[in-house]
């Protein structure tokens, strides 16, 4: 068993970067098991596919736009993932949607694929998240960790002196 | 009666392009290229230390992460006339070439090759004597009857579970498709082997570079990477050892299989030799520098007017300014104003204020810039790259292209002219023929690098130091999509003005100040298009020079846009 959290997103764009800054809170907050490999993805697509490959658990994190109100977060799973990334996201997100068909059709494809996904705020030119998006944080982390929990692979949370600002 | 086709977007990665033509008799007799999205990366490194806009600025595109840190801390090494040790012009030289060894397979097999391999019909194969054929193209271990029937059972269980539907841009059974069923298997067996050979040169920018998509190991003044003998958390001989693996098993790959795949899709689709040219003028700039002052390159660079090799002109150096001061970038085509309606800007002076319109067929219509070289547009990419290198006598690029050329004539029984190479094909063909030369850097500089250790030498980094008032820089990298180049202004130590021009900007350029059309435009003219509904022919033009618009701009504010679109109006 080989668990994927991939963060994805553009840094430089305030909330679309929520997925890249959920990933390093991740690793800052929780002590995960050698099972899971965090990956911060960017806005990378075929860039992926070492990462990916042989993945039996894909749990990826990434701002959506789905016309919801700011701060919403939500999860798909399956087959909604990829139909999702090719339909409903910023243009760059189309990458995860051809790695994924790339890795389906030649058998490495993970047997299991989450979207956590935050409904943005702001997409202004700037390194941080907007308050609403930054007061989401703990709601994706718990339900990151639910996933690894969920699958066998749970997460320690390090003491909390050590780190609760993301 | 012209029939208008919108394609958006056109990529089946990275960014977002919209390509409009108006298709009549048959043939695109108009074209407009499109950047979606805005890209305000300028302004985001503005008042930051100097030192860290790489780390930022490689962010701003997906898959050319590695390309913008790279002509980063050139811009900046230029502007203080900073020398870079030995040590780290190797590594940084082997993490680029690894790297656009991968973008070159990846773009192939991976994000093109379905314009010109029916999937579909590769379940018709005789998987003999597809393997009887790969095998008489070249020694491949991965040709063998029994891979074949294996990929061939594959393919059968993931179409029939109608799992086709993942590759959004699949065009099977379209009129434009030839290839025969055999050679379709035998493409489709290579692109999954493609899947797992790129890891390779992944797994070398990985180590190198301490991280991927994002490498960690640069600094303005060199790199990061601490080189040891002995100590296990540092660069050792061991990991090098495990580099040099990968690079031989990469280089069987691209001698007996992409090069060889893209000579028989050439050769089928003879056809295409004559489609997409655009514009001849091409410009590329010297690479992988081999001194500390970066005045010595393993790769030349220069400019061709009008695809005639006797026109070369040489780029010498970073700081010929033969280069510096052809730039400049208009606006008047782009969602842009600059300050007083100016006229085209050099990158040092250049501003990045939004100012969109609608689509405007003859007015503004694209986030991107419109970037000329003394006035005019030109082609960039791994055509100029090989056309620049052959002119200047670049024995590697000359042995890869002819050994290309000889595999194609031989496939198709003509003997293909030195001018079919400004075509669709003709960019594919060329790829791969840098892909080979990449590859060969690639293994020179691990070589140069390992000599350079055992002479003693352990220096990676130079300490940058910034003075009071104001320089400026250039940045240059040929990059896997062309000539990048990053155009820094700093002051007192602080980033003043920051502007990328990027290879796509050059080709997905819309019109300029003069009205001239931009290289992606200038290629789709004359283009055939059998089914207005099923425009195959514009895309695999399109697709042919690898745009990656997400860094030529960015940011879409089209949220309601659906991605796959074909619209015929």
């Amino acid at each position: 068993m080989r668990v994927v959290v991939l963060g994805i997103g553009n840094l430089l764009m305030s909330d679309e970067g929520i997925g890249v800054h959920a990933v390093a809170a991740l690793q800052r907050r929780f002590i995960l098991p050698d099972t899971v490999e965090v990956v911060d993805g960017g806005t990378t697509g075929m860039e992926l596919l070492p990462d990916l490959q042989g993945a039996s658990h894909l749990i990826v994190v990434d701002a959506v736009r789905v016309g919801k109100p700011p701060g919403s977060v939500l999860r798909l799973e399956g087959d909604e993932v990829p139909a999702f990334f090719k339909t409903k996201l910023s243009p760059h997100q189309v990458g995860l949607s051809d790695v994924l068909a790339a890795l389906r059709f030649s058998g490495n494809a993970p047997d299991h694929v989450v979207l956590i996904g935050v409904q943005p705020v702001s997409l202004d030119l700037k390194m941080e998240l907007s308050p609403q998006v930054a007061a989401c944080m703990d709601q994706v982390l718990d339900l990151v960790t639910a996933e690894l929990a969920a699958i066998g692979c749970p997460a320690q949370a390090r003491s909390s002196c050590y780190d609760s600002n993301a | 009666m012209a029939t208008r086709i919108t394609i958006d977007p056109i990529t089946r990665i990275e960014g977002h392009l919209r390509i409009d033509v108006e298709v009549e008799n048959g043939k695109v007799n108009k074209a407009w290229a499109s950047g979606q999205m805005w890209r305000g990366i300028e302004q985001i490194v503005q008042g930051r230390d100097p030192r860290d806009a790489w780390a930022i600025v490689q962010r701003i595109c997906g898959v050319c992460t590695t390309v913008h840190a790279m002509a980063s801390v050139r811009s900046v090494e230029d502007a203080l006339d900073l020398e870079i040790p030995l040590n780290a012009q190797y590594i940084r030289n082997m993490i680029m070439t690894a790297h656009a060894v991968q973008d070159h397979i990846v773009h192939f097999y991976h994000l093109s090759a379905l314009d010109w391999v029916d999937v579909v019909s590769a379940l018709k194969a005789d998987p003999a004597k597809a393997a009887q054929m790969a095998e008489s193209l070249s020694d491949w271990d991965g040709n063998s009857r029994h891979v074949m029937v294996d990929v061939q059972n594959r393919l059968k269980t993931f179409v029939g579970s109608g799992q086709l539907g993942v590759f959004s841009n699949g065009y099977w059974g379209h009129p434009a498709m030839k290839l025969p069923p055999e050679v379709n298997l035998m493409a489709v067996a290579h692109y999954l082997q493609a899947l797992e050979v790129q890891r390779y040169a992944n797994k070398i920018v990985a180590t190198l570079g301490s991280k991927t998509p994002h490498i960690q190991n640069l600094a303005v003044g060199g790199v990061a990477n601490p080189i040891s003998m002995d100590s296990q958390s540092v660069l050792t001989i061991e990991r090098l050892m495990l580099i040099k693996e990968m690079i031989d098993k990469l280089g069987s790959f691209i001698r007996n299989c992409y090069q060889v795949d893209v000579a028989a899709v050439a050769a089928f689709y003879s056809d295409w030799t004559t489609i997409g040219a655009g514009i001849t003028d091409y410009l590329s700039v010297p690479d992988m520098p081999i001194d500390t002052k970066c005045t010595k390159f393993m790769t030349p660079g220069g400019f061709i007017k009008g695809g005639d090799l006797s026109s070369f002109k040489p780029i010498t150096t970073y700081k010929d300014s033969y280069f510096r001061d052809g730039v400049a970038e208009s606006v008047k085509h782009s969602w842009y104003k600059y300050a007083g309606n100016a006229g085209p800007l050099h990158p040092w002076k250049g501003e990045t204020t939004p100012d969109y319109t609608d689509f405007q067929d003859e007015g503004k219509y694209s986030w991107v810039k419109s970037p000329t070289f003394y006035g005019n547009p030109v082609q960039v990419g791994p055509l100029a790259n090989v056309l620049c290198n052959v002119a200047a006598g670049h024995q590697s690029t000359i042995s890869h292209l002819n050994r290309m050329v000889d595999t194609i004539s031989q496939l198709s029984g003509h003997k293909l002219p030195l001018s079919a190479l400004h075509s669709t094909i003709g960019r594919h063909a060329a790829r791969a023929v840098r892909c080979g030369v990449m590859h060969e850097n690639l293994q020179a500089n691990w070589q140069a690098l390992m000599e350079n250790i055992a002479k003693g030498d352990v220096t990676t980094f130079n300490k940058p130091v910034f003075p009071k008032g104001e320089i400026m820089g250039v940045g240059l990298h040929e990059a896997p999509r062309g000539v990048l180049s990053h155009w820094s202004v700093i002051k007192d130590g602080k980033i003043a003005n920051y502007q990328a021009v990027v290879p796509t900007t050059w080709l997905a350029a819309p019109r300029n100040e003069d009205g001239q059309i931009g290289p992606y435009e200038a290629s789709l003219l004359n283009t055939p298009v059998a089914d207005p509904e099923r425009p195959l022919e514009v895309l695999r033009t399109v697709h042919s020079f690898d745009p990656c618009l997400a860094c030529a701009v960015h940011l879409t504010d089209k949220e309601h846009k659906t991605v796959v679109q074909v619209k015929v109006l």
